[in-house]
């Protein structure tokens, strides 16, 4: 209690900047993924130089690609920004890929009847396409943002604070409180973020 | 003339489906295709709205090349029902029935008033169904709505594969009867694919028999009957075998 106390301000501070950076690499990785994911199902010949980009990224150790960040100009350095690029890399994968299985697993027979029907490509998109697949694309979109919760524990390496700053300074000094004051928010947050998420993905997935 | 082939070939992936088909469909009359599958029917349907080009040769619809027509503008101006419906489960009946209405920016009272007129012509009362979403229908009643919806904005040209093909026997028979009734009623030009000789009977005021991607027979349900083409003798055979 004693502890809570004493850690409450701080322990706030910490969860607003981790959710932070959060938001700000799931928001970006939404506006780079998603039409990147849908390019893929136009262009067929990028869909393996795309999604082979984001899967290597995936494979990256996050540690790792903190680390090789840091020396980069413009996007590396100690702080935020290295920390949201390397979320944002992270977060890619799943919302390009379930963007692309999302508008690919649209009925062809749906397509068809819209193409004859006489709709320009740009109107299949928005008004058949993109809305049969937004149940996928949020589970997507879902999946990274819970990925990226459990990642930005790593940016306070990079000095970009978060919830993770409580965890490397538990670990360095081996007070279990003090990881436990980083992880069980964290955690919580990755669970609050699931269930919200996965709410949202139900309501707007169209029933067959 | 309302569809004119002439000499189409069209080949995908140097296989070819289609060779020198040439026929011409006039103002308000039914052409079925009838033919066994992969006898390049459903090729036939797909070249004239083009949702494909002719890899020879020329179609032209309303006396002018599809591949002069703006393909948007030529589809909007054939109707196009296929067998598996198509129906966007996201919509409303009423919004999959005024899609193209929509698509052609009508106002909305004009689309919600062609629609209920629509609903009623194809049996279905709109107080009942209109708000309602497509998996909460009967196949029967989808493929009404599918009919509904091709002709949302009264297009003289209706294409049509195998529209009745996935229903139920008795169901088929009803919406085969009814499509006959609104035909008369409304005098589109239909271009109409099954496998089913009877249907072609029922619905066609031309038979064209396709074979290997060819047309071998073209002629009136009377002449088709006596036809000697041993295609023919083949689909009229099942008929008489369908009923001892």
């Amino acid at each position: 209690m004693n502890f809570l106390t004493r850690y409450a301000n701080e322990i706030l501070q910490s969860t607003g900047e981790h959710l932070t950076l959060v938001l700000v690499a799931t928001a970006i990785a939404i506006l780079i993924g998603i039409p990147l994911g849908i390019l893929i199902t136009r262009k067929p010949q990028l869909r393996t130089p795309i999604l082979g980009f984001a899967n290597v990224m995936q494979t990256i150790p996050s540690l790792a690609l903190f680390g090789f960040l840091l020396p980069i100009p413009i996007i590396g350095g100690i702080g935020a920004r290295t920390a949201i690029v390397a979320l944002i890399l992270y977060s890619l994968l799943p919302i390009i890929r379930n963007t692309y299985v999302g508008i690919m697993s649209v009925d062809p027979a749906i397509r068809e009847a819209g193409r004859g029907l006489g709709m320009t490509d740009r109107q299949l998109l928005l008004q058949v396409e993109l809305p049969l697949a937004l149940g996928v694309i949020l589970a997507g979109v879902r999946v990274a943002t819970v990925i990226s919760i459990g990642l930005a524990t790593i940016a306070a390496a990079v000095g970009a604070g978060g919830l993770g700053t409580f965890i490397f300074r538990g670990v360095a000094v081996v007070d279990n409180q003090l990881i436990l004051a980083g992880a069980v928010p964290a955690a919580i947050l990755a669970l609050v973020a699931d269930f919200i998420l996965g709410w949202v993905e139900r309501r707007l997935t169209v029933k067959k | 003339m309302v569809v004119e082939f002439r000499h189409v070939y069209y080949s995908l992936e140097r296989r070819p489906l289609l060779s020198d088909l040439s026929f011409s469909i006039g103002q308000g009359e039914t052409l079925v295709l009838l033919g066994r599958s992969g006898c390049g029917k459903t090729t036939t349907l797909r070249l004239i709205n083009h949702l494909l080009t002719p890899t020879a040769g020329e179609i032209q619809v309303e006396g002018v090349s599809t591949q002069t027509w703006n393909p948007i503008h030529l589809r909007r101006r054939i109707g196009y029902v296929i067998q598996e419906v198509g129906l966007f489960p996201h919509l409303t009946i009423e919004r999959n029935v005024g899609v193209v209405p929509a698509l052609e920016k009508w106002p909305s009272q004009r689309i919600k008033s062609r629609v209920d007129e629509l609903l009623h012509l194809v049996g279905l009362d709109p107080a009942q169904f209109a708000r309602r979403y497509p998996h909460e229908l009967s196949g029967g009643q989808r493929q009404r709505v599918g009919v509904a919806r091709a002709l949302a904005a009264d297009p003289p040209l209706l294409l049509m594969d195998e529209p009745f093909g996935a229903l139920d026997p008795i169901t088929r028979v009803e919406l085969q009867r009814e499509f006959k009734r609104l035909q008369q009623q409304l005098g589109k030009t239909v271009v109409f694919v099954t496998h089913d000789i009877g249907e072609a009977f029922t619905l066609g005021s031309q038979i064209g028999l396709m074979q290997a991607g060819q047309l071998v027979e073209l002629a009136t349900p009377q002449d088709f009957a006596r036809s000697q083409h041993p295609e023919a003798q083949a689909f009229l055979s099942t008929r008489k075998s369908e009923y001892p």
